[in-house]
């Protein structure tokens, strides 16, 4: 009867010691590649050949090389991002904030048709319909621009999104814009001066995530920017591995490192906003 | 005098006939006229002018285009054709909607009228095409936008499926030409295109389940292992195990390529070498690449899903566990009976966006090796996903209407997959409350 509690007690630290064990796994799971990256970044030498976690002779040479040489487009890659990133927040949430209330607040003929229209076209990649997309741009002479680059960026992004606050603006009650009507208020102002500021969580995930994609994304930018002073970060640091892949790996390290360090900081420091958004946008449809 | 005009003004309004009205609006804005209103009549009248003067040309040379696809070789492009004539088309269904609302509004109009309904006077009437435009003013910029970006291309992609562009047949230097289904028939009958199709969907589907379906269960057992209450440092667990959600994905997925690599790769060279004996061939043989391939996918999939289970154990309330204790219920009972049905209830609609992000997944698979290796015989790569295929199939072997009858393909799969998962959506059941 006595060793009954003991051995309970044995076990309880037992499974403890297991579960630690395990989490301690994951993280060298999870930590390696990043540290491993960054190691890299750190790699006076330019190629993989030996190269160990902890260099012997570490230097910021490479950093120092995207910021200083004259071949290197690293800053431009930066501000091109920064234009892309900015216009396709700003220009794309409000378009899909005028769609999203529209259709949450109004009953038009054509409603119905138009959210199915939205629900079916949000589940095709815009990856299938490339060609057509590359001809497009030729066609009006947007091809190698960030102009074009932005606007599709910010037309694919609009059925997603339009979702997302739809839902949420459903989730106001109506009895605000009915007041507001009664005194008098027009339909800008009610959605301007009434609703947008209530929507506002849900804005401010939309636009992040609308900010944060151009970061990431390197395929549209690899298909519609042809020459490297057009280039966006993600293409630009793809284009190192891509060309000659273990000449400029520790270079693409150190590019990746800088815009991933921000990236997930911003990530991790607003995950509950960040995953809630992502939560609604995928149960609402 | 003033009184007497007023009456017979209004015994003439009670006279509309609908009929009439709709019949007159053959002409667009007649009908309206007949209906007394002169202004609104008007205007539609100005309007489908206009567009008829301004379009007419386009919209006819547009449509016989897209029907030739070009007659002189050379000169003519059917790629431009072709896209003149989607255009004319997407034009067009504008017209005859605009078209047909204006008959029936006529007709709304007369019947209205013959109710006793009385024309409301410029300033209300504008009111109210306000009030109703309104919501339409909203959806336009958007929907322009949808149209060209997305509408419009993945309307080109459907047409060039049943064209015979291809690398040997390119415009400009020939001609396009209708050839009906044969791009679909080929796929099916020859032996060639057949059995990589085949293979290629069934490794599509087999990746879609198995990255998935692991993610969702190492991100299950580890959201209910960090959720046990004699764990500490939870915070710091959990933000590290999110991190590889927050990371660019591009960046981890070039990382692991290297790390995966042959012959220096940190993987082969300071696990798998010391530890068996031997390098294993991640990069060079397919079989390897898709089981990297699935590691990788499960490294980056479980963050989020893991952060969504949190959030929902950290909901469950602690009187469930209470009450099966008491009924001496053993863990896998607790977790088979109350953990596992909160969280799939919970989840299951988000769960399922995570299937579908899979099966397109291609910036992992054209990242981390190009879809390949190579297979001797056929255009995909052994571990080539339907969307990389139809991509390589474009850009690197010009088989354009192949590619496109493809994308057909996969563009049906998914919206019958999208068509029952809307149907349990819940944006479509509160439609019904309005």
């Amino acid at each position: 009867m006595a060793s009954q509690p003991m051995s309970r007690k044995t076990k309880n630290t037992l499974e403890l010691v297991a579960m630690y064990a395990i989490i301690a796994l994951v993280f060298v799971i999870i930590m390696y590649p990043l540290l491993w990256a960054f190691g890299m970044s750190l790699n006076p030498s330019s190629n993989l050949y030996g190269a160990s976690l902890i260099p012997e002779n570490w230097s910021f040479v490479h950093y120092e090389w995207l910021f200083t040489n004259p071949r290197s487009n690293y800053l431009t890659w930066y501000k091109n991002t920064l234009i892309v990133s900015l216009s396709v927040a700003t220009v794309g949430t409000l378009l899909v904030s005028f769609t999203a209330y529209a259709f949450s607040r109004y009953r038009f003929r054509g409603r119905t048709y138009g959210l199915y229209a939205f629900l079916l076209l949000q589940m095709f990649p815009v990856l299938m319909a490339m060609v057509a997309l590359y001809i497009l741009l030729n066609t009006i002479g947007l091809l190698d621009s960030l102009l074009g680059l932005i606007i599709i960026y910010i037309g694919g992004n609009i059925p997603m999104n339009a979702f997302l606050v739809k839902g949420y603006f459903d989730t106001l009650p109506k009895e605000l814009d009915e007041s507001a009507k009664m005194d008098g208020a027009g339909h800008f102002r009610i959605f301007f001066q009434i609703l947008l500021p209530l929507a506002k969580p849900i804005l401010a995930v939309v636009a992040l995530f609308n900010f944060m994609n151009p970061f990431m994304d390197f395929i549209l930018p690899r298909i519609i920017l042809r020459s490297p002073e057009n280039y966006t970060l993600a293409l630009g640091l793809f284009n190192f591995v891509n060309d000659q892949f273990s000449n400029n790996f520790t270079r693409f390290a150190a590019g990746a490192i800088l815009i991933a360090v921000p990236i997930a900081s911003v990530y991790l420091f607003l995950q509950k906003y960040l995953i809630s958004g992502l939560s609604a946008g995928a149960t609402k449809g | 005098m003033a009184t007497n005009k007023k009456k017979t003004e209004a015994t003439e309004q009670t006279k509309q006939n609908p009929t009439l009205a709709a019949l007159l609006s053959i002409i667009p804005g007649l009908g309206q006229m007949y209906n007394r209103r002169f202004i609104k009549g008007s205007v539609i009248f100005v309007l489908f002018a206009a567009f008829m003067i301004a379009m007419f040309d386009f919209l006819s040379t547009g449509v016989t285009g897209l029907m030739t696809l070009g007659v002189e070789e050379r000169v003519d492009d059917s790629r431009v054709f072709l896209s003149e004539g989607i255009l004319s088309l997407i034009f067009l269904t504008f017209f005859v909607t605009f078209y047909v609302l204006n008959i029936l509004d006529a007709r709304s109009d007369a019947k209205k009228l013959q109710m006793g309904w009385k024309v409301p006077g410029v300033i209300e009437g504008f009111r109210n095409a306000w009030d109703k435009g309104f919501p339409y003013l909203l959806v336009g910029p958007g929907l322009f936008l949808l149209i060209f970006v997305v509408l419009f291309p993945l309307l080109f992609m459907g047409f060039l499926a049943f064209t015979n562009y291809s690398l040997y047949n390119a415009p400009p230097r020939a001609l396009l030409d209708w050839v009906g289904f044969k791009n679909f028939i080929d796929l099916f009958t020859i032996g060639e295109l057949r059995s990589t199709f085949f293979s290629v969907l069934s490794w599509t589907l087999i990746w879609t389940f198995m990255a998935t379906t692991l993610a969702i269960a190492v991100a299950m057992f580890l959201a209910i292992l960090v959720n046990d209450p004699r764990l500490k440092f939870k915070k710091f667990i959990r933000t590290v195990l999110i991190l590889p959600w927050a990371v660019p994905g591009f960046v981890t997925i070039i990382i692991f390529t290297a790390l995966f690599n042959d012959n220096f790769g940190a993987i082969n060279a300071d696990i798998i070498q010391p530890l068996f004996g031997t390098a294993i061939p991640w990069l060079t043989e397919a079989n390897w690449t898709k089981v990297a391939l699935i590691m990788i996918q499960v490294w980056l999939g479980f963050p989020f899903v893991f952060a969504l289970f949190t959030g929902v154990l950290q909901g469950i309330s602690t009187d469930w566990y209470e009450a099966a204790d008491m009924d001496g219920a053993s863990r896998w009972q607790k977790f088979k009976f109350i953990t596992f049905p909160h969280l799939m209830f919970a989840t299951g609609p988000l769960l399922i966006t995570q299937f579908t992000f899979n099966f397109n997944n291609f910036n992992i698979i054209y990242l981390f090796n190009g879809g390949g290796p190579p297979v001797r015989g056929q255009s995909a790569g052994g571990t080539d996903i339907l969307i990389s295929w139809i991509y390589n199939l474009t850009f690197t072997n010009s088989q354009y209407s192949l590619a496109a009858a493809i994308s057909i393909i996969l563009g049906l799969l998914v919206a019958t997959f999208a068509f029952f998962q809307f149907r349990r959506s819940s944006s479509f059941k509160e439609e019904g409350q309005y």
